[in-house]
């Protein structure tokens, strides 16, 4: 298996589907917290409220194209773009099933890594071409915390490749036929969901946002189409993430009687579902409490764990 | 005026001073010779002493004398120059009114010095409480007075362009009373700049030698202030250099308006200053009017006054305990809280018929009586809550990352507490056991049954357990109340009872008449001065009521607790960062109603 695209109807399939599901949580998150909550949520629009996206939407594409007078224009107009962009072509290396999936590459879960990295500039800029005081803290604790949590995240799923021995994505859902990653790397699973946390700036994690303290922190001053890219940029990247978490610990497509592809969905689709009850469970760290949780347990706990894991490989190999 | 002579003919005495001890002490230790004692309705020893006293009065009595009083309870002003019924006070234009409390002799004494309208000026005191800083602003503000020394002596609830003094007697009351008003845009531009920052103006440096300071304007609208509520910021970085809290956008002339409304037709707006309390603010202001009219509540009165305000406490401290976690970042407890709020105002509603404002209380008792099978919606709600509450320690006061977050946040020792004037749980919450439930019982709390709570560290986490906890205690007193509420009569039978017993009007042609008086033009109190204070939901609120002897307040002063906690903030949060800030004003728990009436 080398680099190789998919069919054109596949990649376009794809990315559709995964548009209108991130979308769609909207809808999903809501309703889920509304029920964890003992709250109704959006129910009037259509059956079950599940047209509130379309008016969402609607509401979003026709509210005043708004940029304040003193933005840097043209970073303030690009930077929803960039989050928006780096998490769909993220897509591109997530095998759905064997067979079905974008691009099939052996450097897939750098190529991940890489564009995770990417989407930070998005909230940076963003912060910075605000010209907004609240944007500017909110820009400055995401880069200090998407530049410090990427560290523990690439170097906790180091273990999967290790025991996998690859870096495609393809490979290592293969090689959990018998036992899924979680089991002999659950250390590496934990940092790992806490640094992709993190690093997607969902509560409890959302500092570079905290409306309590920040307002809207990085997007206060968005509004209309350009604040729903960092909406639909935030949806994609929760998708995104439990993809990768389902093929990196949960076996990815594998799993009995149903097809692959229904146990990819399904398996995504719990992770979402955690990612909401995340949300909706926990309080909020303080900046420089995240900070030093970071560099003081996780890294070392990650490290530890490579050695271990790297110590078990090599035993088991001799 | 058969009216008046019936409503004088109640034969209220007032209690001559009653602590001549401390006087004498004050005279032998100080050598206060010109002074004035004076009676009133409601025992506080009050002494008018002359102006170059002062100083050395206050400050003897804060740290000089055994037994010190220690806190400033209030400091205030009276307009004295429209007032008929002054009998032997002594000459003045404009009386500022210091009130002391002291917890060691469970005592209060309140100080007055009276000033002519050409010398309107008085030593300050903030050097020696730092709360008083904040009280003689207000007293500038609302009455001109000038207090030489105090370090930023400017409005504080007025806008800063604003003309002229509010509660000056010449001062209008009403909208009506003037040209319609109109905001062209230079005038605008004025207000507009007016508001405008000036961190020099407050002695502030916006460089240090390692770096520059970002001034962040945190407020008026912030999700975070729970109101209109601006709180300047001086940062490094994140980290909180100084911060200069501005209050006065929630201003709404509370005590002016209780100068135009009658005794009774004010009660509504009480329940509008501490806007979580609902009808716990009737509570001080219909204790005061009662003690200058010398009204007897019946037991049963009493008792109804005493459920209503602990389930007002309780739906206050729920919201607290939501918006608390909300604000360190935990999103569904409100949801949780607000659904067991709900609970407590649909009992209210079905027993005064309204859910968060009801007025229920009444001069001489309450509005009506209970309604049939009353019990049964607060037994259930009884039962109900203690489940709820263990529930959210484990989901709130347990949480690893909240306890990060508060605890050893914005604390202070007891002994600052008083000078700030801190009161209420933010008092307690740094170990202090007062209550004034306990050691003043009003409306018969000294029949219940219940303990106070208190912290230790008097830090964030420390001020919401102690709120946690006095929800339990709440529903123990709410369960006395169910278990032993008195037989009897929902109102005094009392003329100045208002609306007054109408049993006899259709009998005879004077209870008809003193019907008909007191309910259009209102119950006609006698002259004197009463300050009746309770344990309100945030703290001490207090209701300092001046009657002439007529249909109107002379003088309502409502002393809330918001207004001195507020003042604390750059205290409590120096050093800290952004976010802990918000941990801390969560965890004042004030309302901007509250402070700035």
């Amino acid at each position: 298996m080398n680099t190789g695209l998919g069919e054109a109807t596949d990649i376009i399939g794809i990315l559709v589907s995964v548009i209108f599901v991130s979308a769609m949580l909207i809808w999903v998150e809501r309703r889920l917290l509304a029920v964890w909550q003992d709250r109704l949520g959006p129910n009037r629009v259509g059956p079950l409220g599940l047209m509130q996206v379309v008016a969402d939407m609607i509401k979003m594409f026709f509210k005043e194209d708004w940029i304040p007078p003193f933005a840097d224009k043209l970073v303030f107009v690009l930077a929803p773009t960039i989050v928006f962009i780096t998490m769909l072509t993220g897509f591109a290396v997530i095998p759905f099933a064997p067979g079905l999936g974008i691009i099939d590459f052996n450097f897939g879960l750098l190529y991940f890594l890489a564009l995770s990295s990417l989407s930070v500039y998005s909230i940076v800029l963003a912060g910075y071409a605000s010209n907004n005081k609240y944007s500017l803290l909110g820009g400055l604790r995401a880069a200090a915390q998407t530049v410090s949590y990427e560290v523990f995240m690439g170097i906790s799923i180091m273990g999967v490749v290790m025991l996998s021995g690859t870096f495609n994505l393809r490979e290592i859902v293969e090689a959990q036929r018998d036992v899924w990653f979680i089991i002999p790397q659950f250390f590496g699973f934990i940092i790992f969901l806490i640094a992709i946390i993190a690093e997607s700036r969902r509560a409890p994690l959302d500092l570079p946002e905290a409306e309590q303290e920040l307002v809207g922190g990085f997007h206060t001053e968005y509004s209309g189409m350009k604040f729903g890219m960092f909406f639909v940029g935030e949806y994609l990247g929760i998708t995104l993430s439990s993809a990768i978490i389902v093929t990196l610990f949960f076996g990815g497509w594998l799993g009995p009687w149903l097809p692959p592809l229904a146990w990819f969905c399904l398996k995504t689709a719990i992770g979402i579902m955690f990612f909401i009850l995340l949300r909706g469970g926990l309080p909020r760290p303080r900046y420089d409490q995240l900070m030093a949780f970071g560099w003081k347990v996780l890294l070392p706990a990650g490290l530890l764990n490579l050695l271990v894991t790297g110590a078990m490989v090599l035993s088991l190999q001799g | 005026m058969g009216i008046c002579t019936l409503a004088n003919s109640a034969g209220m005495t007032d209690i001559p001073a009653a602590a001549p001890q401390i006087v004498s002490e004050l005279t032998e230790r100080i050598g206060l010779n010109d002074f004035t004692i004076q009676p009133t309705r409601d025992g506080i020893t009050t002494i008018w002493i002359p102006k170059q006293n002062l100083r050395a009065v206050l400050r003897y009595l804060k740290s000089q004398t055994v037994s010190p009083y220690a806190l400033l309870f209030d400091l205030t002003a009276i307009d004295e120059r429209m007032r008929t019924h002054r009998q032997a006070l002594p000459d003045s234009a404009f009386t500022v009114v210091y009130h002391l409390l002291s917890f060691d002799r469970n005592e209060d004494i309140r100080l007055k010095v009276a000033l002519d309208e050409t010398g309107l000026s008085l030593p300050t005191v903030s050097d020696i409480w730092p709360s008083a800083n904040w009280y003689e602003r207000e007293v500038w503000d609302m009455f001109g007075i000038v207090f030489e020394g105090h370090p930023h002596l400017r409005r504080i609830i007025m806008p800063p362009t604003w003309k002229g003094h509010p509660l000056r007697k010449d001062h209008y009351a009403r909208a009506t009373e003037m040209e319609p008003f109109t905001l062209p845009d230079e005038l605008q531009e004025i207000e507009q700049d007016a508001l405008r920052f000036v961190p020099e103006d407050w002695g502030m440096r916006r460089q240090s030698d390692q770096s520059d300071f970002m001034f962040l304007n945190l407020g008026p609208n912030h999700p975070s202030v729970h109101g209109a509520f601006r709180i300047a910021l001086q940062l490094d970085g994140e980290e909180i250099i100084d911060a200069l809290p501005d209050i006065g956008y929630h201003h709404r002339g509370a005590e002016k308006m209780g100068e135009r409304q009658s005794w009774h037709t004010y009660i509504p707006y009480t329940d509008r200053v501490d806007y979580l309390g609902g009808s716990m603010n009737n509570l001080p202001y219909v204790l005061a009017v009662e003690q200058l009219a010398g009204i007897e509540v019946p037991e049963r009165a009493k008792v109804i006054r005493v459920m209503i305000c602990e389930l007002y406490r309780l739906a206050s401290h729920l919201l607290f305990y939501g918006t608390f976690a909300q604000d360190v970042g935990q999103m569904s407890p409100i949801f949780y809280m607000f659904i067991d709020r709900e609970k407590v105002f649909d009992i209210l509603e079905s027993i005064s018929g309204a859910r968060m404002h009801s007025s229920f209380f009444r001069i001489g008792g309450v509005a009506m009586d209970l309604p049939r099978g009353w019990d049964k919606r607060i037994r259930e709600f009884v039962d109900y809550l203690p489940a709820r509450l263990d529930h959210y320690d484990k989901m709130v006061m347990n949480n690893s990352t909240l306890k990060r977050r508060t605890q050893g946040i914005g604390a202070y020792t007891t002994a600052e507490a008083i000078d700030w004037s801190a009161t209420g749980a933010n008092l307690r919450a740094t170990g202090f056991e007062w209550d004034y439930r306990k050691e003043r019982p009003y409306s018969g709390y000294e029949n219940y049954e219940f303990e106070i709570p208190t912290g230790t560290h008097g830090d964030c986490y420390d001020r919401c357990a102690v709120r946690v906890e006095e929800m339990r205690q709440s529903l123990r007193i709410i369960k006395q109340c169910l278990d032993n509420m008195p037989e009897g009569p929902y109102k005094a039978f009392h003329p100045l009872t208002t609306p007054p017993p109408k049993a006899r009007t259709l009998h005879d042609i004077e209870t008809l008449i003193q019907h008909f008086l007191n309910v259009s033009w209102g119950p006609v109190i006698p002259a004197g001065e009463s300050c009746v204070t309770i344990e309100a939901t945030k703290g001490l609120n207090a209701y300092y009521l001046t009657s002439d002897g007529g249909t109107l307040s002379y003088r309502t002063r409502i002393r809330t607790p918001s207004f001195p906690h507020l003042q604390m903030i750059p205290m409590m949060c120096r050093g800290m960062m952004v976010a802990d800030l918000i941990a801390i004003l969560a965890s004042i728990d004030f309302v901007m109603a509250d402070v700035d009436r």
